[in-house]
């Protein structure tokens, strides 16, 4: 059960960057927080050093793709402070078709995989990390396969006729 | 000092330049337990680096699973850590339930806890007599795994199948227990012991197996957070962090266990934290008999959720309504909500999560999967750094990486 002061945790927020912190939520039970890509990192930062929030693990980081939404590429990262036993996820969306986002590696090492699957599925640019290359796909492989656009079956492929499962 | 004087200062560039093997570990070696690739650098016996290269059995799931309906992705889960396969589908049906908001009976719940329980001991087995196996002791792995074919065999009477289990139904379990596996559960509880006693005499205060793997792939506690460990790994390493306890999912809270956790996080550690663990799965699994008995409801193995759970298979054969419901309910086309939903269950190797974004379609918008062994195999390389190689095959064996898992 989280125990962390959410409300103070949102003023807080605010007070630091204001209106790069684009909205709040309560997503079933994790509080949800979305912030301009400018200043993730920053927000990360704080979250982390801050000795009451004190967001010390990262959880897990991923990707999103909205292609109806203004801004379609999105990169989410959970935080979790152990001692308080509170989650919070962090969300930051971008319009560019190349997005870039700063690093997480300088503050956490199990950020590097992370982002590299991000970098493998999604494209994301991560400034400052030490090894970008894909991870788990081959390197020859073209496009990036977790955008929305890209097909799940060989497009080419005339005997199938996948109409029903589609989206 | 004259001028002229040509003076060669030595050089010591063969000192510098120094020969270094490079070694293949992998992608198949039989000592890798899965397909994974090392490329390591060798100055004799020593490892001076190691690069990690993975996704040789890289199925691209979080694809799969953005064209699937609800239900065709417990398949899929089922191949993530294919040791314990029902605690990923049952994290799996979990995380559909905290989206939709349903509430399961008490008694499915325990069921659910004896199911987890047996997996993580058939799980654990595995990654401890493997351990055995890699430090040369063969015996203790051939007399254990025939536990772990018993649990398999349990799964049998449960759900029908062994490995990829794909057990219950989103809102409970496809069945109730038969007599035969309570019977198969009953035993199990009697005689697991003796088995488990016998393999902890062969190992744990095992002279040689202690030189073995006392200080052989150490990660501090400190470096192990910054490496986001979970599960037993993380424990080893000395912090008690357990998803059950910190994040209780079904009825967890109401069980009494200690987690166990170690002080140096190498191996011994994480081998001694696992045999803990086992012993403690035991004493839940006998709890959740135990409240399951005290319970008035002695019949309910799902719940209420007729927009989720399958009708009986006997209506379905001989009545319409029955069918068509069926049919919608597989092809996804009941009302599924919307939201963005975190679950995480402690799995087998670690805190296994799901991250689901639904857009009220039929299949996830988004679904990923966090892999605990994915996240903690890129402190392997250095955890190897400057050990011998086969205690770098031993670390391996005792991180618990399951290819399935980490390539998703």
């Amino acid at each position: 059960m989280p125990t962390l002061n959410l409300e103070l945790l949102e003023s807080k927020l605010k007070e630091h960057f204001n209106e790069n912190i684009l909205s709040t939520s309560m997503e079933v039970d994790m509080f949800t927080v979305v912030v301009s890509k400018e200043v993730l990192h920053d927000v990360v930062r704080f979250l982390k050093d801050d000795a009451y929030f004190n967001f010390h693990y990262l959880t897990t980081l991923c990707g999103l793709h909205y292609p109806d939404s203004p801004f379609p590429f999105g990169l989410m990262i959970q935080l979790h402070n152990m001692p308080e036993n509170s989650r919070i996820r962090i969300k930051s969306f971008t319009g560019d078709n190349e997005p870039t986002f700063l690093t997480l590696t300088d503050l956490w090492p199990a950020a590097n995989w992370m982002e590299r699957e991000a970098y493998d599925f999604f494209g994301f640019r991560f400034t400052g990390h030490p090894d970008l290359r894909r991870i788990v796909n081959m390197d020859s492989l073209e496009g990036w396969p977790m955008r929305k656009e890209y097909p799940l079956e060989d497009p080419f492929r005339k005997d199938k006729d996948d109409k029903m499962f589609g989206r | 000092m004259t001028k002229n004087q040509q003076v060669t200062i030595p050089t010591n560039t063969a000192l510098q330049e120094k020969d270094y093997t490079i070694l293949n570990l992998g992608p198949t070696h039989p000592a890798t337990h899965g397909i994974f690739q090392n490329v390591m650098k060798m100055d004799g016996e020593l490892i001076v680096s190691a690069e990690p290269t993975i996704g040789y059995i890289h199925r691209a799931f979080e694809k799969l699973a953005e064209r699937r309906p609800f239900y065709q992705i417990t398949p899929i889960t089922d191949r993530l850590n294919y040791c314990s396969s029902p605690i990923n589908n049952m994290g799996w049906h979990m995380t559909v339930e905290k989206l939709a908001g349903i509430e399961i009976p008490k008694r499915v719940q325990y069921l659910r806890v004896i199911i987890m329980e047996l997996a993580r001991i058939a799980d654990h087995i595995i990654c401890n007599s493997v351990i055995g196996v890699d430090s040369g002791a063969m015996t203790g792995f051939l007399y254990i795994f025939q536990w772990r074919e018993y649990i398999y065999e349990i799964y049998e009477e449960l759900c029908g199948a062994r490995l990829t289990t794909n057990i219950g139904r989103i809102g409970g379990l496809e069945r109730d227990f038969n007599e035969k596996a309570w019977e198969k559960i009953h035993y199990f509880l009697k005689e697991f012991p003796k088995g488990l006693k016998e393999f902890e005499n062969l190992l744990v205060r095992n002279r040689i197996f202690m030189d073995r793997t006392i200080k052989c792939g150490p990660i501090s506690a400190d470096r192990a957070l910054a490496y986001s460990f979970s599960g037993p790994n993380l424990r080893a390493a000395g912090v008690d962090y357990d998803v059950r306890v910190m994040n209780p999912y079904s009825s967890y809270e109401e069980f009494s266990f200690t987690i166990p956790i170690g002080t140096n996080g190498d191996t011994y550690d994480r081998f001694m934290v696992r045999q803990r663990e086992m012993w403690e799965s035991l004493s839940i699994i006998q709890q959740a008999i135990d409240k399951i008995n005290a319970l008035e409801d002695k019949t309910s193995y799902h719940g209420n959720v007729p927009e989720f759970f399958l009708p009986p298979k006997e209506e379905v054969y001989n009545s319409m309504e029955a069918l068509i419901w069926h049919f919608k309910i597989v092809m996804g086309e009941t009302t599924i909500p919307k939201g963005e939903v975190y679950h995480c269950v402690e799995g087998g190797n670690g805190e296994l999560g799901f991250y689901l974004v639904s857009d009220g379609g039929r299949t996830p918008y988004r679904l990923h999967f966090r892999r605990p062994c994915y996240i903690y195999y890129q402190a392997y390389p250095e955890m190897v750094k400057g050990s011998m190689l086969s205690d770098a095959i031993l670390t391996m064996s005792s991180m618990n990486v399951i290819a399935g898992e980490l390539d998703a």
